[in-house]
């Protein structure tokens, strides 16, 4: 951690004095990589790709926001191969987890090259956040906008590609990325029991991600209190990032107009996924968590 | 008894040695003293709790007055009075887990006590593996009470118990309960009606109907009237967090208890009315997989 810490210090301060900055921090990356492996002959990390679309950065700000924790994942357990901020290398890799921040805008060339390359090089693709997985705010057309880049062209990632996991909310929380990050390496690199953890965490994530590629808080009605589920604890209230949700004599009350759709309610309703004997592990499994991360 | 009573390392019978907390508890005054002393102590620094509506406060959302009296308003009581302000049943939804998060912001809590039913508790569990929105929340969570619960009633539907079948007014209300196979409701003046349970049955929410959890399972520590005698309650202590403050606590004498073992009606009953739950829900959920033809309602566990 120390390291890695240093070297992006390091990184942070002589940026401003260099102007060629992208070919000083992939060498600055290189080096890390080979110090790593020095430390760690048997390399065992699974290795992280980090594809940005039309997000905000909202998405890697709750990456980075895990502090000291995201700098023990990348010491111990993932090797991040390009990331247009953290790691300023953005061309796409091979990796085995490629997580997706953002919409497509399907008219800028790039950005469909860049989510096929993505889809093509990676294992397991992650959409990050409301926008890669439902479009979320790309998806607003209100008028007295430019003409391009046309609202109605932002794509979630689901729309182009097959996606395997979604990670919803705006922004996702640094706890979920964290979590699944370490129940992929798990999937990947652990024992067999640690795999069936794994697969046992992420299968809600995945159905999410066969699901579909569109949310918003009518899914609670839709999937919930139409199919009489709803038992009123709140839980989509207290998800809502933009405060939509209300509970009214026990039942949520959704603002249409304030509904950001970025999936966040749904996904936390315990009547909209309950995986009783992950949930019930709720002790061990944080336990590990925390101690993986120590 | 097995998986119906979920994971536990003790079981006991307790009451709260605090003759305040006492007067208005619904049974042993359990959730009120743990709360109390937690707060005293530091090891929560407040806990949401179901509160009561003010006068002021009982406009639905557009404003209409609406029936207030026994409906439960969600609380951060980060004070003994507080707490004691919101003792007792109120047998209608309080969306308590909605205040999770706004508890760590607006209220600035670093450690949140909360006290809900078996499917909050579920919510509340849910939230600390999969934060999909609450964002800073999970290792907050310092107390989780659960409470027994084989079902919920809408706010109407208690309206309408009260005032329809019992005859009398909310407001004139001291106190409900259910138990020994009936619904009570006690008046101000001293008047008690009961209504057997077959009642009470059509007004349940219809979403407790597929619940899987009568004790709180998940719960740091579970409590509720079922099995221990009148004006004691039934405790469970399950997580480590429950055990260290039910230690804690019981150091401190805050409750005085008797072994399960040597009480009625005991630990048989509370495993048989779990056990009764569980399988008329699980016949629930089987009838929804062919509710319709070829289609099916759906099912939330996976």
């Amino acid at each position: 951690m120390g390291l890695l810490s240093s070297v992006f210090k390091k990184n942070a301060s002589e940026e401003p004095q260099k102007p060629a900055a992208p070919a000083k921090a992939a060498d600055v990356v290189k080096k890390v990589e080979t110090t790593n492996k020095e430390v760690k002959p048997v390399v065992d990390k699974i290795s992280l790709g980090y594809t940005h679309l039309s997000g905000c950065t909202g998405c890697t700000v709750a990456l980075a926001d895990n502090y000291a924790g995201l700098l023990t994942l990348l010491d111990r357990y993932v090797d991040l191969k390009y990331h247009l901020t953290l790691a300023d290398v953005r061309h796409i890799q091979q990796v085995d987890v490629a997580f997706v921040e953002g919409s497509v805008c399907i008219q800028d060339k790039l950005a469909v090259e860049e989510i096929k390359e993505t889809r093509e090089k990676a294992a397991v693709v992650v959409a990050l956040g409301g926008c890669a997985c439902y479009g979320n705010i790309t998806r607003f057309a209100r008028g007295g906008q430019q003409n391009q880049p046309a609202h109605e062209s932002y794509l979630p990632i689901g729309d182009l590609i097959k996606v395997d996991i979604y990670i919803p909310g705006c922004a996702p929380t640094p706890q979920l990325i964290r979590n699944v990050a370490v129940m992929a390496y798990l999937l990947l690199k652990g024992t067999k029991e640690q795999k069936e953890l794994a697969t046992k965490f992420l299968t809600p994530l995945m159905n999410m991600a066969a699901k579909g590629t569109s949310a918003c808080f009518c899914e609670l009605m839709t999937e919930v209190i139409n199919q009489g589920l709803c038992m009123g604890c709140g839980s989509c209230a207290a998800a809502c990032p933009v405060r939509a949700i209300t509970m009214e004599f026990g039942k949520p009350n959704g603002e249409r107009d304030l509904c950001i759709k970025c999936g966040a309610c749904y996904s936390q309703c315990p009547r909209g996924f309950f995986n009783t004997d992950v949930v019930s592990e709720y002790e061990a499994i944080n336990e590990a968590i925390m101690a993986a991360l120590q | 008894m097995g998986a119906e009573l979920g994971k536990y390392k003790a079981c006991v019978s307790a009451r709260s040695t605090d003759k305040e907390i006492l007067k208005g508890a619904q049974d042993g005054g359990i959730v009120t003293s743990l709360f109390a002393y937690a707060l005293e102590e530091g090891i929560i620094d407040g806990a949401i709790v179901a509160g009561t509506y003010d006068d002021g406060d009982d406009n639905d959302m557009c404003g209409t007055p609406v029936p207030h009296h026994w409906r439960p308003k969600p609380v951060v009581a980060t004070t003994k009075a507080e707490l004691l302000a919101a003792r007792g049943t109120k047998y209608n939804i309080s969306p308590n887990v909605s205040l999770i998060k706004e508890a760590t912001r607006s209220y600035g809590l670093d450690k949140i006590g909360i006290v809900g039913t078996p499917c909050q508790m579920q919510a509340v569990r849910k939230g600390q593996l999969y934060p999909f929105g609450w964002r800073d929340v999970g290792d907050k969570i310092a107390l989780a009470v659960g409470i027994f619960c084989m079902e919920n009633f809408p706010y109407q539907s208690i309206l309408q118990l009260v005032e329809d079948h019992a005859a009398m007014k909310l407001e004139s209300v001291k106190k409900m309960e259910i138990g020994k196979g009936k619904f009570w409701v006690y008046g101000k003046r001293g008047q008690v009606v009961q209504l057997p349970l077959k009642v009470t049955h059509k007004y349940e929410q219809p979403g407790c109907h597929v619940c899987m959890d009568y004790v709180a399972n998940l719960a740091d520590i579970s409590t509720g009237s079922v099995g221990s005698p009148d004006g004691w309650s039934t405790i469970f202590v399950r997580s480590k967090i429950g055990d260290s403050v039910w230690a804690k606590a019981m150091a401190a004498g805050v409750f005085e208890t008797q072994p399960i073992e040597k009480v009625k009606p005991g630990l048989e009953l509370v495993s048989k009315l779990a056990n009764e739950k569980i399988t008329k829900n699980r016949n629930t959920l089987e009838a929804r997989k062919t509710f319709g033809v070829g289609k099916a309602l759906r099912n939330p566990y996976i």
